[in-house]
């Protein structure tokens, strides 16, 4: 009876994610910071798992981060977002995949209201309309590009070159999961899992052979809280944030980080830096930090992908500790190379973090 | 029912996120906010229900409501299915639009917010690109992005973008005929509005103080002003 029960409940957290012909809008964040990650996600849907991925050049922001620091209406919001919905009608599909859990939260909540407010769906119609003569029909399958990857990490799975094991001793390796706060924490019921127990990221980890670490702050946001990071004044709110989620997963001693929000896995990245240089403190016994991963820079690594081509030298955290522990052949004078092999200099050293 | 609360309850977010609070504290208790900042997402609930327009007006006024992170934690946690969050997002939206956001430090960031985002969303289709992540504005990202900023053309070629061209892609160019379509649905739907109230209303709070403000961008005093600006009363 209480087995039932759970299936039950769980069931209520399991959401349906189309088989293939995706619309996909690209993040601000992840293509500033981490550019090689989106390029990963369409190498390994379209080469690797042959999927129908369509980008239109003329989508744009979704505004996220102008209506989470409160200067852009939710109307515009609202239009902008529409304004997509059109794109992916004109272009006959009807799965929508934002890269960003901020747009991936925002299209949701749109939808959300428009099924409690059908009047506002029908004022965003008029707006949208008189701006740009276009019209739309809303979406059959909104998911986020994280869900794509569970979704298909089986198939991955079958075609990995490596697994999360630690080569040298055979065990998994040890890893932490951040779900970005915008993933299910407003719509539990749209994230795999719910807020509660996602298995959005777990199911990739396991499936590709590492163990997942559950810490006391595992579900503390990162600390972005958009005006809190963008403006100088409030970084410290920023900062505080991840060190208290730094703090509470280091006895577990993490192998790396993954996040499936494009804001956590700059923040819990850079964040580090911060305060080894503001602290003389790291997270990891090496005085090198703990590297943190997107979930495309993951797969992409168990799909064997070459670290560089992925972007892995973008990051501020070394990643190099990892590469060798999943026994992945790398060269280390080609880190900071060009397009073109050409030399573009190297970064500074930190004055604490070991790189 | 006062004038403030009739206000804030047009806006559809105030109307789903208020459903009656019973004053439990679990808000709190998960609050990002409330850990760092001296801020309570409870109290405001409880204000704002009270219907007291003096007490609506002097949080309209107040660095409080500027604490909040918006990482809707609050959502999952209230037992009564309230969204403290959301109240935030209409009372910075009546607060700006009443000009009372300039009275406190907090909230006069938003002029930083408007000029550096906002502007930036029209200009390059964008909320984020490389080009306004200065390693002068952003130390923290650390000596990695300094050499991301002063390669970006061959590291975005070599991540496989399409930087600054036309066509699909990373970081392509927004053809303007495309940011003409984001201007007129930023006219449509008010955020022109917004942007202008943000400015009318800095700018008279800039000539108060006598700190030089410019027409448009970062370079001004005020804007470095309400960026860094931190008097060190906000944890206490």
């Amino acid at each position: 009876m209480v087995s039932e029960g759970k299936k039950r409940v769980w069931e209520d957290y399991q959401k349906e994610i189309a088989d293939d012909h995706y619309f996909y809008v690209r993040s601000c964040i992840r293509q500033t910071f981490f550019p090689g990650s989106e390029t990963a996600f369409l190498r390994i849907m379209r080469n690797d798992l042959g999927k129908d991925v369509f980008e239109d050049a003329r989508h744009t922001t979704c505004t996220g981060i102008g209506y989470h620091t409160d200067i852009v209406p939710l109307e515009t919001t609202m239009t902008i977002i529409a304004r997509h919905f059109a794109l992916m009608t004109e272009a006959g599909y009807t799965n929508i995949i934002p890269s960003c859990v901020t747009s991936f939260g925002l299209y949701t909540e749109v939808l959300d209201t428009w099924k409690h407010f059908p009047e506002m769906e029908a004022k965003i119609r008029d707006y949208l309309w008189k701006a740009t003569k276009k019209e739309f029909k809303v979406p059959e399958n909104l998911v986020h590009t994280s869900d794509i990857i569970y979704k298909f990490r089986d198939q991955i799975k079958e075609k990995s070159k490596i697994s999360l094991v630690n080569k040298k001793t055979g065990l998994p390796l040890k890893v932490v999961e951040h779900i970005g706060c915008h993933y299910a924490k407003m719509f539990p019921a749209t994230g795999i899992g719910g807020a509660e127990f996602p298995s959005v990221l777990t199911g990739m980890i396991e499936s590709w052979g590492g163990s997942v670490i559950d810490y006391p702050e595992r579900r503390h946001c990162c600390g972005f809280g958009f005006r809190q990071y963008l403006v100088m004044a409030n970084r410290g709110y920023s900062v505080s944030n991840s060190k208290k989620k730094f703090e509470s997963m280091q006895p577990y001693q993490p192998d790396f980080i993954v996040a499936n929000c494009p804001g956590c896995s700059m923040f819990l990245d850079r964040w580090q830096y911060t305060i080894a240089e503001l602290e003389g403190i790291t997270f990891d016994d090496k005085g090198m930090g703990i590297p943190v991963l997107t979930y495309e820079e993951m797969a992409g690594l168990v799909m064997g992908y070459s670290p560089w081509e992925l972007g892995l030298q973008m990051h501020q955290v070394s990643v190099e500790p990892l590469l060798d522990k999943l026994g992945i052949a790398y060269k280390k004078e080609e880190k900071y190379l060009g397009a073109h092999g050409q030399n573009i200099g190297e970064p500074q050293k930190p004055q604490f973090l070991i790189v | 029912m006062g004038k403030l609360y009739d206000r804030l309850n047009q806006d559809i977010r105030f109307i789903e996120g208020l459903n009656g609070c019973m004053n439990c504290g679990v808000c709190t208790a998960i609050c990002p906010a409330a850990e760092f900042y001296h801020y309570d997402p409870r109290v405001i609930c409880d204000t704002v229900q009270s219907k007291d327009e003096k007490l609506i007006e002097a949080l309209l006024r107040s660095e409080t409501i500027w604490y909040c992170g918006e990482c809707m934690s609050c959502k999952t946690r209230c037992p009564r299915n309230n969204t403290p969050g959301f109240i935030i997002m209409a009372l910075r939206k009546l607060s700006q639009e009443l000009g009372y956001f300039t009275d406190s430090e907090k909230g006069r960031q938003q002029f930083a917010i408007k000029r550096a985002i906002g502007e930036n969303i029209l200009r390059s289709g964008y909320c984020v690109n490389p080009d306004i992540v200065s390693p002068q504005m952003h130390p923290e990202q650390g000596p990695v992005w300094d050499w991301i900023s002063r390669n970006t053309p061959e590291i975005m070629e070599k991540m496989g973008s399409n930087y600054k061209q036309e066509g699909v892609g990373g970081m392509r160019t927004i053809a303007p005929e495309v940011l003409a379509e984001l201007n007129q649905i930023f006219e449509v739907t008010g955020c022109k509005t917004m942007f202008e109230t943000i400015e009318k209303h800095s700018k008279h709070k800039a000539d108060e103080l006598g700190i030089e403000i410019s027409d448009e961008g970062i370079g001004n005093e005020y804007f470095m002003t309400v960026f860094t600006d931190n008097n060190g009363t906000h944890n206490s």
